[in-house]
């Protein structure tokens, strides 16, 4: 673990990039989140925040900072870094080095928009790295990780938005990881002011099916009757260990919806949490997980309401195959004076498998009378019925477990609402299937019962 | 409505529980718990070996096991287990006719409204004053059944064959702090053992009552329902009130067999001082049906997580749970259905009432391993707060694994309708009356499940704790 908080100011590339000059503050913030990485204790088991999640596996012994890449993974990688939309920019990152960049526009530039990889805005935008870079709070149980994130962050997309500014077409970032036992630390900054309008993606992606480490942390920041939508699609390599963390703060009357769009990784631990801060801000946070083989999404999540009149609705679907496990944890905290909250979350899991395992704990904590606040879990398999009508016309079980599944994820899809990006989504669940149908995972063991999840169950004779 | 308005005498009984008598005690085992206060209660009630070392067992686990607070409430820390006292009883045994229980405890029921008249419907009447049992009657016609209906001591001295093999099976020693310390300083407390094939068609009934201050009572309660049998227990607790908190931390494990169906109705309505810490479980064997009704009113802290294990195909578990928390009180309640078997179905309905600055907190777990088949679960959880300052917390655990299982949870939480209050109001009902309204409207239908007269009880006690509650 030593390896991974080693700190190099300066890092000889390919000649890619040179990262050079980075200012004082922010290496003395890397060298306190160094501290307080090595400081603070691992996830253990009978931690709340990581109630179901199999914190044994969490060993980050093995992990270094990614390396650069060679030119043929160079080549490769920027073959592959195709987007199915036309962008107002992209920028595309391997093992958190720039390999290529596409500015936003005169156009654009000319209103003020700020579009710069963090490896250049800190010698062209120190001001604005230094208000808000890693400032929101992390509550959801990562704080070793957030720690780590700052301490060996070099890289990632700082967006900025002026005043009434609308972006029409959506930007967009690639993080390619490569290389076995590398790790990559990305970070997506969105500042977005009064009355903008945005569209980011990043894409999470791995060059090979390794072993890796991704801990990423995407902050946005939705000014004043400002609106972003923003989407993470992740599809690291399957043997990965992620942990992403996203905070979203939303002002008076502004909207920010984000999706989370899940398919790599071992063992992904995905942290979203809103902070509805303004009068009549609204928060729609979707997810999307569709997994298999032993992977285990850990997703947990807080829709904070600090402010009166405000909104925010959530929706979690999980797809489960072979022994593929999800965990939901959901919080709607309702604050002293967040009068007239409308708040709700929903989190559906579809169990493919007699194997799949999903854990489920909505919660809400309320002290506030005048609210509207609701949430729903159901955990189910595909209805006899349906897979007898299909087996019927000689659709395989497989290929019905996929139409089922196509169905079961429409509706984030469609909540998310944009057509052109969708396509690509679907096109990558169809594809997870595909190879899905060659996974071979050993039958499951007889169940060893877990003291922490099951509390109290010694008594069973 | 004039049901509503001609309740002119309601305060008479707001301080139902308000009084105490001078104690007199011929037992009392001290403050503090070490391996000696242990030795003095087996001492004084006689136990066997076997129940010597089942205490000096847990007394062990409890002093290492820590408090639950890395989940639960931090005011668990304000507990001083070394002031508490133990074991108080005025050396009397259980008595067999209502005439031979000492006046003024007799006079303290007659004040709590557990009148004499009530064995008329009542099957038999467990109440328990402080540790131990001061009255037990049981119609001649159950025991003739061969019902047996005791205290759990002379459960435990008359009854061994049957009470052995089963007492803490179902919540063993080491379940959590609490349910050690029960095992270590149990008295009192009920054991019920229903035949073969026998309905009890009227309910068992008992009553608890802590009279001393800083007091911990520790009644435990074993019930066996055979084979086919069917029986409902209904038990309430109350206590004056004292300056200095108290301690009720009860062991309640019920067994029902093959095709047996047990119901257990709880009413406790303990003063605003006692942390009630209840380790309740039943466990469910083939086609047998176990119903928790649950209704918590009083106390400061309630930590209440009534629980079936159901063990047997096509076993049924269900909990209906009412809180109320008013100021100064935290409610954290819910339910555990731990399925253990094909084919087996348990449903939870909660539902909470946040008044003043009470905190009400539902809590649960669902566990559907992997390898079952067919087992399904329903949650619904309501909450409703009537003051700006009250507070709601939901924190469900669903996990589910194997083939052809369902889960379903669900829960809203809202405020009573600013329309409802007017409609009622111009209707010429006080505000405070229409509140009281519109959250019995709220509870009605699980009330409804009570059996009458704790119905009747409950919707005045409701009515009680919503004075004062608006304007």
């Amino acid at each position: 673990m030593e390896g991974l908080v080693e700190l190099k100011t300066t890092k000889t590339g390919n000649g890619n990039t040179t990262v050079s000059n980075r200012p004082e503050w922010w290496l003395a913030g890397q060298q306190q989140a160094k501290a307080r990485y090595e400081a603070l204790p691992m996830p253990k088991r009978k931690d709340e925040a990581w109630r179901f999640a199999s914190v044994q596996n969490l060993d980050l012994a093995p992990y270094q900072p990614a390396v650069s890449v060679s030119d043929a993974e160079r080549a490769r990688i920027l073959e592959a870094s195709v987007m199915c939309f036309e962008a107002a920019g992209h920028a595309v990152f391997a093992n958190d080095q720039l390999l290529s960049f596409q500015g936003a526009n005169d156009e654009l530039q000319k209103k003020g928009v700020i579009f710069e990889p963090i490896s250049e805005a800190l010698a062209k935008h120190p001001e604005l790295l230094k208000k808000h870079f890693m400032e929101q709070p992390v509550v959801l149980g990562s704080e070793k990780f957030a720690a780590l994130h700052r301490a060996q962050c070099n890289n990632g997309i700082l967006l900025y938005v002026p005043k009434n500014v609308q972006v029409k077409l959506p930007l967009a970032a690639w993080h390619w990881l490569s290389g076995a036992n590398g790790a990559v630390f990305p970070h997506t900054l969105i500042i977005a002011e009064a009355n903008s309008e945005v569209t980011f993606t990043d894409f999470y992606r791995s060059l090979d099916e390794q072993p890796g480490l991704a801990v990423s942390v995407t902050d946005l920041l939705v000014g004043d009757g400002a609106k972003v939508n923003y989407l993470c699609c992740q599809s690291w390599s399957e043997q990965a260990l992620s942990f992403q963390l996203c905070s979203t703060l939303v002002g008076k009357d502004a909207y920010a919806k984000s999706l989370n769009f899940n398919l790599g990784g071992i063992f992904s631990r995905i942290e979203s949490h809103s902070r509805l801060a303004g009068t009549g801000a609204r928060s729609e946070m979707l997810g999307l997980s569709v997994c298999h083989g032993k992977q285990e999404f850990d997703q947990r999540t807080l829709q904070d309401h600090l402010a009166p009149n405000a909104w925010s609705d959530l929706l979690y679907k999980n797809a489960l195959n072979h022994r593929a496990k999800s965990i939901f944890e959901g919080l709607i905290k309702v604050e002293v004076g967040a009068k007239q909250t409308d708040a709700y979350q929903t989190n559906r899991n579809l169990l493919l498998s007699g194997d799949a395992e999903a854990d489920s704990m909505p919660g809400l904590e309320i002290a506030n009378d005048d609210v509207k606040c609701s949430h729903g879990a159901t955990t189910g398999q595909i209805s006899s019925e349906e897979l007898f009508y299909m087996l019927q016309r000689g659709i395989p079980r497989h290929e019905a477990n996929y139409l089922i599944s196509v169905g079961f994820t429409e509706e984030v899809l469609e909540r998310f609402g944009n057509a052109e990006i969708n396509e690509q989504l679907r096109e990558m669940i169809a594809d997870k299937f595909r190879r899905g149908k060659n996974v071979k995972v050993e039958a499951a063991g007889d169940e060893a019962i877990d003291e922490t999840n099951v509390r109290s169950l010694q008594g069973t004779v | 409505m004039s049901e509503v308005a001609d309740k002119p005498d309601l305060n008479l009984d707001v301080d139902s529980g308000n009084f105490s008598y001078p104690e007199d005690y011929a037992y009392d085992a001290g403050r503090g718990l070490t391996a000696d206060t242990i030795n003095y209660i087996c001492d004084v009630k006689n136990d066997p070996q076997w129940i010597r070392e089942f205490r000096l067992r847990a007394l062990e686990i409890f002093q290492k096991k820590p408090n639950p607070t890395h989940w639960a409430s931090k005011d668990l820390e304000n507990i001083d287990f070394d002031k508490i006292r133990y074991y108080l009883a005025k050396g009397q045994q259980a008595k067999r006719s209502w005439e031979e229980v000492p006046d003024d405890v007799k006079k303290t029921f007659e004040r709590l409204g557990i009148p004499e008249k009530e064995r008329k419907f009542l099957a038999g009447v467990e109440a328990q004053f402080d540790s131990e049992a001061a009255y037990s009657n049981i119609k001649k016609a159950f025991a003739d059944e061969g019902v047996i209906f005791v205290g759990s001591t002379e459960g435990l001295h008359k009854y061994p064959e049957i009470f052995r093999p089963w007492f803490g099976k179902v919540i063993p020693i080491g379940d959590n702090k609490y349910s050690a310390l029960n095992s270590a300083v149990f008295s009192g407390g009920s054991f019920i053992y229903v035949p073969k094939g026998v309905k009890l068609k009227h309910p068992l009934q008992a009553y608890f009552r802590i009279n001393a201050e800083q007091f911990g009572q520790f009644e435990r309660t074993l019930i066996i329902a055979d084979e086919g049998a069917e029986m409902t227990y209904m038990e309430g607790c109350t206590a004056p009130k004292f300056e200095t908190a108290t301690l009720h931390s009860a062991v309640v494990e019920l067994v029902a067999l093959k095709g047996a169906k047990i119901q257990y109705i709880t009413v406790q309505n303990w003063s605003a001082n006692v942390f009630n810490l209840v380790t309740k479980r039943g466990l469910a064997m083939e086609d047998a049906e176990i119903k928790w009704i649950d209704c918590n009113i009083g106390s400061r802290l309630t930590m209440k997580y009534p629980g079936v294990i159901l063990k047997g195909r096509r076993a049924r578990g269900e909990v209906v749970s009412i809180a109320l928390a008013n100021n100064g009180q935290h409610q954290d309640t819910g339910a555990k259905m731990i399925h253990a078997a094909d084919e087996t179905t348990s449903n939870i309905i909660a539902k909470s009432i946040s008044i003043g600055h009470g905190r009400s907190s539902y809590r649960g777990l669902v566990h559907i391993p992997k390898h079952l088949k067919g087992c399904k679960n329903n949650t619904e959880c309501d909450a409703l707060l009537i003051n700006p300052e009250s507070r709601t917390d939901t924190y469900p655990a669903i996990s589910v694994r194997g083939d052809g299982n369902s889960v379903q949870h669900e829960a809203s939480v809202s405020k009573v309708s600013a329309e409802q209050i007017f409609y009622m109001q111009q209707r010429g009902l006080t505000e405070a009356q229409a509140m009281s309204l519109s959250v019995n409207g709220f509870v009605n239908d699980l009330v409804n499940q009570f059996p009458i007269e704790y119905s009747v009880e409950l919707k005045r006690l409701i009515d009680l704790e919503m004075e004062g509650s608006v304007g």
